[in-house]
This record gives structure tokens, C-alpha cells and sequence, in this order.
């Protein structure tokens, strides 16, 4: 078995290596089941796209991915290479809204929890940590901000600080949860080009409800309603998904780049 | 200056110091996490222990130790559990803690104690038992502060990430329920238990007029914790009032007034900015 093995070397080969695999997941709370039979594996280097109506599980497959809650039934299994210092590594960026803008914190030490660096009120931090963040905060291009309070930033610098947060610790799997709602529409553009490049490197899961944002970077997409139907990226565009259990709109004026997607086969 | 002579005063200036550096830091992560409401239910069902206290006739403040240590974990367990939302539940800890309260001191032979002090505070009255007491759960709060700030920090700004990123939340969050337990209690006596909130949220409020970092708002708000104490305590010996009405006066006087000079700075400063960036752009 390959599976837990870590990672081979080769670039190439690291294609498939499976990151996390979700087999007959059920989940939910004890009177209210909210997914059942879930059969998930996200690949090494996928992108991702989940997307569902409200109140389908997208945040409850997203909890379970992240070890939040336990699934009811079924197994999840992470590949050795999710873990580092014994740790599990997964990035996450929650929803915007769920962050307390008013809280006083600076914005380094919200990209410091990302590494969750202990140590008590007097001590420094390691090299090491401080490296990182430093690092992570250029690359994003939030440095000059690294001294003022978190409810000071605009919207798109916030989420760049959550992002900084989420890859402080270099994981090999990102998870978004609706990563430009509420935010200004600058850095949606952004954002797609962002995360462009760093799935050159991770695997990254999406959550959102606008698919259109969503399918200009992602490779595939997972339907969740209940259960999950997956769509590979190789799908024809020729087939309207015209089932009930996802369907959207496309609206936009001509030029609009689309992807039909497959029916759900039954 | 007399005033310093006295011993029962400078117990009152100590007692007014420990809780003062209590309130001052436990107040910061209470406000910055907005469990105010929790800490409230917290302090009016410490009632209940004073009262079960007299019945039993144990020491009320111990008694109250314990029963608010109790509805600090039923409140977290409940919720977590139990799913009951959090209001509801702190709603109903709350005043069924006071009726327990009255309950047994009604029920108790004899005539009934006189709960003035309990329920508005009585600094003037500390003995050095409770110096002792506030003493010990100051050198915890500053110990346990100082060892997990960045912990605690990360939970109380993101208590999910936190979890995804393997913090023991919820040791932590019991050990900070714990010694907000304990604080509520050290402070019936400086301010009592209705007015114990507010040792816990004004000082925050007015440190946060001046800084956006956590370490310097709860360093700040123990000082103008201990500020609004000491003047509550010499307008209490001099108008022989009840100490917690005197503080709690102090200390929104205090904040009221800054928060005045901070609105009329901000107003002015706006005004020089417009008048700056007048003839540039219009709208």
C-alpha cells in the first residue's frame, strides 16, 4: 500500500498521491444528518471547486475535512504528507464574516497563530517562526501592515493576512471557505491569480456558492447536496447540468467563459 | 492622610490593588472574546453559594467559589453538548442562581443576615483572610497569563481556527472559566456581586480608547481599574456608601470623560484633515 508511505521525491510522481480520503463518510449531529456516503480523495496538487446550495453540507464536509467533527460513520485518512512535526497541516481560511474585526490583535500575531508559536507573554519567538512570518507576509505583499490591528485593514488586506495565516506553516492542503464574499471585487482578480500560482505547489479545496468565480482556476468540482457528486476537469462542456440537486445560474453580458458540467449520473 | 494610618484602610487599598490587577488582565480576554454576559451569569449565580453558605454555615464566599466554579463548567459543557444556546442557558444560570440564593437565606433559623455587603460590596470591611484569597488568585491569573498569553490570545480571537491548528481549546478555555470563577468571587467584596461586571468591562473600555493591542489594554486596565477603585473607596468612607456604587461611579466617570476628549479629538482631527484635502477632491 502506497498510502501511507511518505511522499516519493519526483516531482512528477507526486501527482497522485492521494492527501486526504474520505470513504462512506456520514456526518451531521446526532438527530440530523447532514451528509451520508461520502466518498472523497483529494489528490496531491488538485484544485478543487465545492460548491452546493446552503444548507447542503459544503460547511459540514469542510468541518469534517478539518477534523472539527468527527464523522458519524465511514473513515478519513490523511497521507503522511498532510503531517509535519507530527502535526496535521491543513491551511484554512474561514468565511470573513466570521472573524471578529474588532478584536485587538496585531496582524503579525494573527499570522504568528498560524503556527500556533507558544511561548509566554516575555518570550520571543524562535528565528525560525519569525522567518516565516516575515517571509509569508512579503510574499503577499502585506509587510508594511505587520504592526497595525487587524480591523484597520480593507477587506482584500485582511484576507491576504488570513492567507498569510493559513500557509504560514507551509501545509500541503489549502482550504477556503467562500474566499471572496464580502470582500471588495479587486481581490477576487487577485485572489484567482493567488491561488494560480500556489496550486502549482499545494492542493487546494474551495468551498463557495458563486460558482462563476470559482470555475476560472479550479480543475474539478464536487457537487454537495447531501451526498457529493464529483466532476473531473476532463468533462465535456457539451452536457447541461440541469439536475436539481445543484443547479446555478450563469448571468453575465457576452463574453462570458463557461463550463457546462455533466448530470449527475444516477 | 490620616487615612493611611488605619489598618482597615490600607486592607481596603490592597484589596482594591489584587483585584484591580485581576479584573484588569481576566477583563481583557472578556471583553476581547465577548463572554461579558457569561461572567455576569457567572457572578449573579454565585449568589446561590453565599446563600447555601448561611444555611449550611460555611463561609459564603468559599460556598460561592464553588457554585460559580459549577456554573462556569455547566455553562461550557451544556453548550457544547448539549447544544443550548448560550444566552438562553446563561439567562436562566443566572437568576435561578439569585433565587437559590434567596431561597436558602430565607430558609435559614435565625433572622436574616444582612446581604448589603455581598450584593454592593463592602471594601472598607476586607479582613486579611480575603487579602490572602485575592492574593493567591492575583499570582494565578498573572502566572497563567504569563505562561499562555500567546494561547490564550489565539482562542480568544479565533477559538475554530485555534482548534484546527490544535490548540487545547477547551483546557484552556476551563482553566480561564475557572479563574474567572474565582475573580468574580475575590471581587464580591470590593464591589459586590451586581455590580461585579463592571470591574471586568470599564476599565477594558477606556484602556481600548488608547490602544489596539491586547497586552497594553489589559496592562492599562488594571490601571484604571486600581484608579477607579482607589476614588471609589475614599468617596465610600466619606459618604458612607456602599463601596461598589462609588467604584462603579468612578470608574464610568472616568471612562465617560476620556471617551468625551477622545470624540472631540477625533472631530478635530477630521475637520484639519477635510480642511487639508480641500480644493483636491470634492464628494
Amino acid at each position: 500500500m502506497h498510502w501511507f508511505q511518505p511522499r516519493a521525491g519526483g516531482k512528477g510522481s507526486s501527482m497522485t498521491v492521494e492527501l486526504v480520503k474520505m470513504e462512506s463518510v456520514a456526518a451531521g449531529y446526532v438527530d440530523k444528518i447532514i451528509l451520508r456516503d461520502i466518498n472523497f480523495t483529494i489528490h496531491d496538487r488538485d484544485f478543487i471547486g465545492i460548491i452546493g446550495p446552503n444548507g447542503g453540507g459544503k460547511t459540514t464536509l469542510m468541518r469534517v475535512l478539518l477534523g472539527l467533527i468527527r464523522p458519524l460513520a465511514g473513515t478519513i485518512e490523511y497521507s503522511n504528507d498532510i503531517f509535519s512535526r507530527g502535526k496535521r497541516e491543513i491551511g484554512y481560511l474561514p468565511q470573513f464574516r466570521v472573524v471578529d474585526l474588532q478584536f485587538p490583535i496585531r496582524v503579525r500575531d494573527v499570522v504568528f497563530s498560524g503556527l500556533m508559536s507558544s511561548g509566554g507573554i516575555f518570550k520571543r519567538f524562535s528565528s525560525d517562526d519569525e522567518d516565516r512570518v516575515y517571509d509569508i507576509l512579503a510574499r503577499f505583499g502585506v509587510s508594511h501592515l505587520r504592526d497595525k490591528t487587524i480591523g484597520d485593514l480593507s477587506g482584500g488586506q485582511m484576507q491576504r493576512v488570513f492567507l498569510c495565516r493559513a500557509l504560514v506553516s507551509s501545509p500541503r492542503l489549502l482550504v477556503l471557505d467562500e474566499p471572496d464574499t464580502f470582500v471588495d471585487s479587486s481581490f477576487s482578480v487577485d485572489l484567482n491569480q493567488i491561488l494560480q500560482d500556489l496550486n502549482k505547489e499545494i492542493a487546494i479545496v474551495l468551498v463557495s456558492h458563486d460558482l462563476g468565480s470559482v470555475l476560472e482556476s479550479v480543475k474539478n468540482i464536487a457537487c454537495v447536496n447531501g451526498t457529493l457528486h464529483y466532476h473531473s476537469a476532463d468533462e465535456g462542456a457539451e452536457h447541461i447540468m440541469e439536475s436539481m440537486q445543484c443547479s446555478f445560474r450563469l448571468v453575465g453580458h457576452g463574453d462570458v467563459p463557461h463550463t457546462v458540467l455533466k448530470k449527475h449520473g444516477r | 492622610m490620616e487615612l493611611l494610618t488605619y489598618p482597615f484602610f490600607l486592607r481596603a487599598l490592597g484589596a482594591a490593588l489584587l483585584v484591580s490587577i485581576t479584573c484588569g488582565i481576566l477583563g481583557t480576554y472578556i471583553v476581547s472574546r465577548r463572554i461579558v454576559f457569561i461572567a455576569g451569569g457567572i457572578s449573579h449565580a454565585a449568589f446561590g453559594g453565599i446563600g447555601l453558605g448561611y444555611f449550611l454555615g460555611v463561609s459564603p464566599l468559599v460556598c460561592a467559589a464553588c457554585f460559580s466554579a459549577l456554573c462556569a463548567a455547566a455553562i461550557e459543557i451544556l453548550t457544547r453538548r448539549a447544544r443550548m444556546r448560550i444566552d438562553t442557558l446563561i439567562g436562566i444560570l443566572w437568576s435561578f442562581g439569585m433565587a437559590v440564593g434567596i431561597i436558602f437565606v430565607y430558609m435559614t433559623p435565625g433572622y436574616a443576615p444582612n446581604l448589603t455587603g455581598y450584593l454592593f460590596g463592602g471594601i472598607l470591611t476586607v479582613s486579611y483572610y480575603n487579602l490572602i484569597a485575592m492574593g493567591c488568585v492575583a499570582i494565578g491569573t498573572i502566572f497563567v497569563f504569563i505562561l499562555l498569553y500567546r494561547e490564550i490570545l489565539y482562542l480568544a480571537f479565533d477559538e475554530e481556527y485555534a482548534t484546527t491548528r490544535g490548540l487545547p481549546v477547551k483546557i484552556i478555555s476551563f482553566i480561564l472559566l475557572g479563574l474567572i470563577s474565582l475573580t468574580i468571587v475575590i471581587s464580591i467584596r470590593v464591589v459586590g456581586i451586581i455590580l461585579v461586571i463592571s470591574l471586568l468591562t470599564i476599565p477594558q473600555a477606556t484602556a481600548s480608547l488608547y490602544s489596539n493591542d491586547f497586552k497594553r489594554i489589559m496592562l492599562m486596565s488594571v490601571f484604571f481599574a486600581f484608579f477607579g477603585c482607589c476614588a471609589g473607596l475614599i468617596l465610600s468612607y466619606f459618604l458612607r456608601i456602599p463601596s461598589g456604587a462609588t467604584i462603579i461611579f468612578s470608574l464610568t466617570v472616568v471612562f465617560g470623560v476620556l471617551k468625551m476628549i477622545d470624540l472631540i479629538m477625533m472631530r478635530r482631527r477630521r475637520s484639519a484633515n477635510l480642511a487639508q484635502g480641500d480644493g483636491m477632491c470634492v464628494g
